[in-house]
């Protein structure tokens, strides 16, 4: 027999609001090109990107902790799929361990050839140092800023 | 304290498939209830409660589809849960269902749930919406690089190659060609997943699972009514359910408690359901072992957390024959998640076909002499874990 399907479509739109912790933390970014973490004083890990309370602890973080540019990557992936609603593939991104930080920080690597995955990801590989690149225009956002190896 | 024993005395499971066009959502939640029914052989009266597992809602397409479910698991005037811990949920839901039966609530208590991911053949982009808005969602993260990067860092810590994952790809193929209810069945070889697309990398399309749909339903019920009523049963001995924090830049670096490279919290269900279920050495006394891993490097870091290997060795011992079926630790004989994902009952399925194992009733696919197994769930960003011992 005929079988009929139908055919939906979700197009919602939300407006989250950040919070006191991370409008602070994209400010900074936005206007001064830094990147900060925040301290829990309890366990003494600086928390990157910067929460209000430490997960292990359950206080709440003080002080804030100017964490970067330098940095060296803790993992990465490089996606060669098109998802829908994603970025146009290849792409490579991953976490880094800015400098002064405890908790590593996720962001895409730029300037690297992907054409031939298995030579990028010797570029990408663990405990490669990279630099913070700050995009020309930013609007206070986790894209305003990204990873590219060190020379 | 004593936890008392649960049973498990009926299981229904759909052949599952990228779609099925001939069945809407509840109608196919009924076929998996159906056919649990059929395999306890008890009446409906007889239900108490039932535990409903189902996964994040976009998955299906549905705003919460337990709502048109009820009526497939005929809930009218029943105690009703539904139960989402991700990939996880499935283990979830009958850890639920057990505490109902082992707190002394219920008797008999159904576990049922299905999904049709392939309906919508885009779980990469729904499930980039799991991840936090405020830090992490602008960045393309999904299951699929979320779990790469975990193979990165566990190739790092202990020299996974690209090849010792096709080999976990060839094994399961093996099994699933054995279990008429997996998805994806035909034999490979090394070298065709190694030539199979790059999704991310070192993830190829080979290493991944697929999307699919189908159905599964389990009924538990107390040690009393089993015996009262002379049922053919196996046991859920073990129960462990551990959590791992959310941000995935906290388990690399410095100071971390758990590194992504592995499954700590899964190690703590799995140790936790050994606790309670008696077991001191998993890898003597457990015969057979379902372990819920969607890509071939998860297999390794699973096998590790449930004691079957030392970290870092299960590769080796992969490449020795020790995880085939025939082997001395038969993991994932059903061919497990990496040949079947229908991912709201996926966790379930992995207990079910334990307790098959155990029953002696797997088929084809049947460990010889298996008496006790391990089943496991990983949800979230790997992140909510559950782990089951089952006996005969």
């Amino acid at each position: 027999m005929e079988l009929l399907t139908r055919t939906e479509k979700w197009d919602i739109t939300y407006r989250h609001a950040l919070g006191e912790v991370a409008s602070w933390f994209y400010t900074q970014i936005r206007d001064h090109k830094k990147i900060y973490g925040k301290k829990d004083f309890k366990s003494n890990r600086v928390l990157v990107p910067p929460r209000a309370f430490s997960d292990e602890t359950l206080e709440p973080t003080k002080d804030w902790v100017e964490v970067g540019p330098e940095g060296v990557i803790e993992c990465f992936t490089i996606v060669y799929q098109a998802f829908k609603n994603l970025p146009d593939p290849p792409y490579a991104f991953g976490y880094v361990m800015l400098k002064g930080a405890d908790t590593a920080i996720g962001g895409y690597f730029k300037g690297i050839d992907l054409t031939d995955g298995a030579k990028a990801a010797k570029q990408l590989a663990i405990g490669t140092p990279v630099i913070t690149r700050f995009a020309e225009k930013r609007v206070g956002d986790a894209l305003d800023f990204w990873f590219e190896v060190k020379e | 304290m004593k936890i008392p024993k649960v049973g498990i005395i009926g299981i229904g499971q759909s052949h599952f498939k990228a779609k099925r066009q001939d069945a809407n959502y509840p109608e196919l939640v009924r076929e998996a209830v159906k056919l649990a029914m059929e395999d306890a052989k008890i009446d409906f009266d007889e239900i108490e409660a039932i535990v409903y597992s189902l996964a994040p809602d976009a998955l299906l397409g549905i705003g919460n589809a337990e709502r048109l479910g009820v009526d497939a698991v005929s809930a009218k005037n029943k105690r009703f849960m539904r139960i989402n811990t991700g990939g996880s949920t499935g283990i979830s839901s009958l850890a639920a269902a057990h505490s109902h039966i082992a707190a002394g609530a219920c008797d008999v208590v159904l576990v049922a749930g299905a999904d049709k991911v392939g309906e919508c053949g885009d779980s990469q982009t729904i499930l980039n919406k799991i991840w936090d808005p405020t830090y992490e969602r602008a960045l393309p993260l999904g299951t699929i690089n979320m779990l790469a990067m975990s193979a990165v860092r566990y190739m790092h810590k202990y020299g996974m190659t690209e090849e010792d994952m096709a080999q976990i790809v060839v094994k399961n193929r093996a099994h699933s060609a054995l279990n008429p209810h997996a998805h994806l069945r035909e034999l490979t070889s090394v070298d065709e997943v190694m030539k199979s697309r790059m999704i991310s990398w070192p993830i190829k399309l080979f290493d991944a699972c697929p999307q699919s749909s189908g159905g599964c339903s389990v009924i538990l019920a107390s040690e009393k009514y089993i015996k009262d009523r002379g049922l053919d049963a196996v046991w859920i001995t073990g129960v462990g359910h551990s959590t791992e924090s959310y941000y995935l830049g906290d388990r690399m670096g410095k100071h971390f408690t758990a590194d992504h490279a592995d499954a700590h919290a899964l190690s703590e269900a799995c140790y936790k359901s050994y606790k309670m279920a008696g077991v001191v050495d998993p890898l003597k006394e457990i015969d057979v072992a379902e372990l819920y891993s969607p890509f071939s490097n998860t297999e390794f870091h699973a096998i590790e957390a449930a004691g079957l290997a030392k970290l870092g060795q299960s590769p080796k011992m992969l490449s020795e024959g020790y995880f085939k079926i025939g082997g001395p630790n038969p993991v994932n004989p059903s061919g497990g998640v990496l040949c079947t994902n229908a991912i709201a009952v996926t966790a379930m399925v992995r207990v079910a076909e334990v307790a098959l194992q155990v029953w002696g009733r797997a088929g084809a696919h049947q460990v010889k002499g298996a008496k006790k197994g391990i089943a496991s769930g990983n949800g979230g960003d790997h992140q909510f874990f559950g782990a089951m011992v089952v006996e005969s």
